[in-house]
């Protein structure tokens, strides 16, 4: 069985402090590669790889970075990880690669990378650490994916559209088409429907939280009447 | 809308205002359904059914009473201003999604009647041209020009089934500022350009005298206090002055601030749009700054953006400036110098 420690860490990560729905961070991927379920769901896996590692790697030399230089330090190690992605996804997902472009250099500036570095790898232990960099890492793919659904379905009427792009010509068939004969509202693909959509998102969390607690408040009320 | 003291009374309660702005469509309304048709009595009637469905389904959810919402009449001016902005004659669905951008977006998310912070029917106008350029760009010609104008029972059919055997070319054109932009890319002359017959005296033959109608409409909500002159005049000015200007240093390739103030949607947006008390600047010198930008901008968009018509964007976008400007346009308190100072 898990220890109480790791299951903190995976509920934090995936619900609880959920990088894209709670701590609004990593805004940039999120609002702007979240216009399809494919290019949401691989920039979300390559950001939770990347900090997964960097986590690892910071927790392993915690004890050896000077104190003042520690943020240079940390950004080093994320973008030498970075470019690890960058050419792995140039040489096996070339398609892909042109269609993320600039987002996968640009996870190196994702703020949500370099804030669990800082709050959590470099202050616990290595396994600790890895565990909490890929759960906030899936917490925020979590995210991205749900968002990239909704907006492709609403803006296409499809899902999974552009997936021969990360899995090769084979799979050009395997675009559902949800909505027959749909024509499209561009508005939900366009930058206007990632924040409308996150913010749907960011409410309905909202609500069930809410649900949940006045579920749980219901008896003590009942009795105080 | 003036700053206090306010006298709450039956004759201006928000119904009373809401009515009065309805009433001053209708000459508008009427010299449209002369000149264009009676399709926009279809896409008002389903704006309005689409709004108050919208308005109802949000204001249950909130656990909000019905009646004094609902009948306050705010949804319904919302749904003819979107309803006299889109192309009639579009499918029904058109006009659902914009309505769902208007009352549930851009009006309830924030709060419902007096929170919004953009005037809900340029957001749903704004949505739906960047959504679907190709249905936002086909609007029923005047009677003069189309080969065949729909009749009602047409309209109804055109709009919920897409007509089937009538081709949209029978009974669709471009606007005149569409046509403008397009022949100016070209490299039409001025002149050349309005010699096209869907250009009249001024503006667009049929569209300037249904403009005229909004100006007649508006000027009966001046003398009826519902709104003041600032924003229509500074509004209309802003056109004026920024399209003069151009005009003036290019005649021969941008149009004359007649034919800006006669075209798309300029005088319905000076006096019905713009004057929005919720999103407007409220204090009579934020109302001049606020209302001469908007038209600015207006022009500016029409003449070097990429959308034919620039009054919704122009609009919304001094509409993110109206809490700083009225920040800085607070008129002197009666007692105390200038700065709030005493």
């Amino acid at each position: 069985m898990l220890s109480q420690d790791a299951r903190d860490i995976i509920y934090n990560g995936l619900w609880k402090q959920n990088p894209g729905l709670v701590q609004i961070l990593g805004m940039c991927p999120t609002l702007a590669i979240s216009n399809n379920v494919v290019n949401a769901l691989s920039l979300g896996l390559a950001t939770a790889f990347v900090m997964a590692m960097s986590n690892g790697a910071v927790a392993l030399v915690r004890n050896l970075i000077p104190h003042p230089v520690r943020i240079p330090v940390f950004i080093l190690i994320i973008a030498a990880l970075v470019t690890v992605v960058d050419l792995a996804m140039d040489a096996w997902a070339h398609p892909l690669f042109l269609v993320l472009g600039i987002f996968i250099p640009l996870i190196v500036t994702n703020c949500i990378v370099l804030a669990r570095v800082e709050a959590f790898a470099s202050k616990r232990s290595t396994t600790h650490s890895i565990l909490d960099g890929a759960m906030m890492g899936l917490g925020l793919t979590g995210v991205l994916v749900t968002l990239g659904a909704v907006r492709e379905i609403i803006g296409k009427g499809t899902l999974l559209s552009g997936i021969d792009l990360a899995l090769g010509p084979m799979a050009r068939d395997w675009v559902i088409p949800i909505i027959p004969h749909y024509p499209g509202l561009l508005i939900a693909i366009l930058p206007p429907g990632a924040f409308i959509g996150l913010g749907t998102l960011i409410a309905l969390r909202n609500v069930l939280l809410e649900r949940q607690a006045s579920r749980a408040a219901r008896p003590s009320v009942v009795t105080s009447q | 809308m003036n700053g206090s003291p306010y006298i709450l009374s039956e004759r201006n309660s928000v119904t009373v205002v809401m009515l009065k702005v309805l009433a001053a469509l209708v000459p508008g309304i009427i010299a449209h359904t002369w000149l264009f048709g009676p399709g926009i009595l279809v896409s008002l009637l389903l704006c309005g059914a689409f709004a108050i469905g919208f308005e109802a389904f949000i204001l249950l959810m909130r656990g909000i009473p019905l009646k004094p919402f609902l009948s306050d009449g705010s949804v319904l001016v919302t749904a003819a201003l979107l309803a006299l902005a889109l192309p009639t004659l579009a499918p029904w669905w058109l006009y659902l999604t914009g309505m769902f951008f208007a009352v549930v977006i851009a009006k309830q998310l924030y709060g419902g009647l007096g929170q919004n912070l953009f005037n809900p029917a340029m957001v749903a106008y704004a949505a739906l041209i960047v959504s679907f350029p190709v249905y936002m760009t086909q609007w029923a010609a005047p009677q003069y020009l189309a080969n065949h104008t729909p009749t009602l029972l047409e309209a109804f059919d055109l709009v919920f089934s897409g007509g089937g055997s009538i081709s949209p070319d029978a009974y669709t054109s471009a606007t005149v500022l569409d046509t403008w932009k397009t022949q100016a890319r070209l490299g039409k002359a001025v002149a050349e350009i309005r010699g096209l017959p869907i250009f009249g005296w001024a503006g667009g033959r049929g569209s300037e005298i249904v403009a005229l109608m909004y100006l007649g409409g508006g000027l009966l909500l001046l003398w009826n206090r519902v709104i003041t002159w600032h924003i229509p005049v500074a509004f209309l000015v802003g056109i004026a002055a920024t399209a003069g200007v151009l005009h003036g240093i290019e005649p021969t390739r941008h149009a004359d601030a007649l034919f800006h103030l006669l075209s798309g949607a300029a005088l319905l947006g000076a006096f019905f749009i713009a004057t929005d008390p919720v999103t407007a600047a409220s204090t009579p010198r934020g109302k001049l700054i606020y209302a001469a930008l908007a038209g600015f901008l207006t022009v500016i968009i029409r003449t070097f953006g990429g959308y034919p018509d620039g009054v919704a964007f122009a609009i919304l976008l001094t509409n993110v400036a109206v809490p700083f400007i009225d920040a800085y346009t607070q008129p002197r308190v009666f007692g105390h110098r200038n700065g709030g100072k005493t």
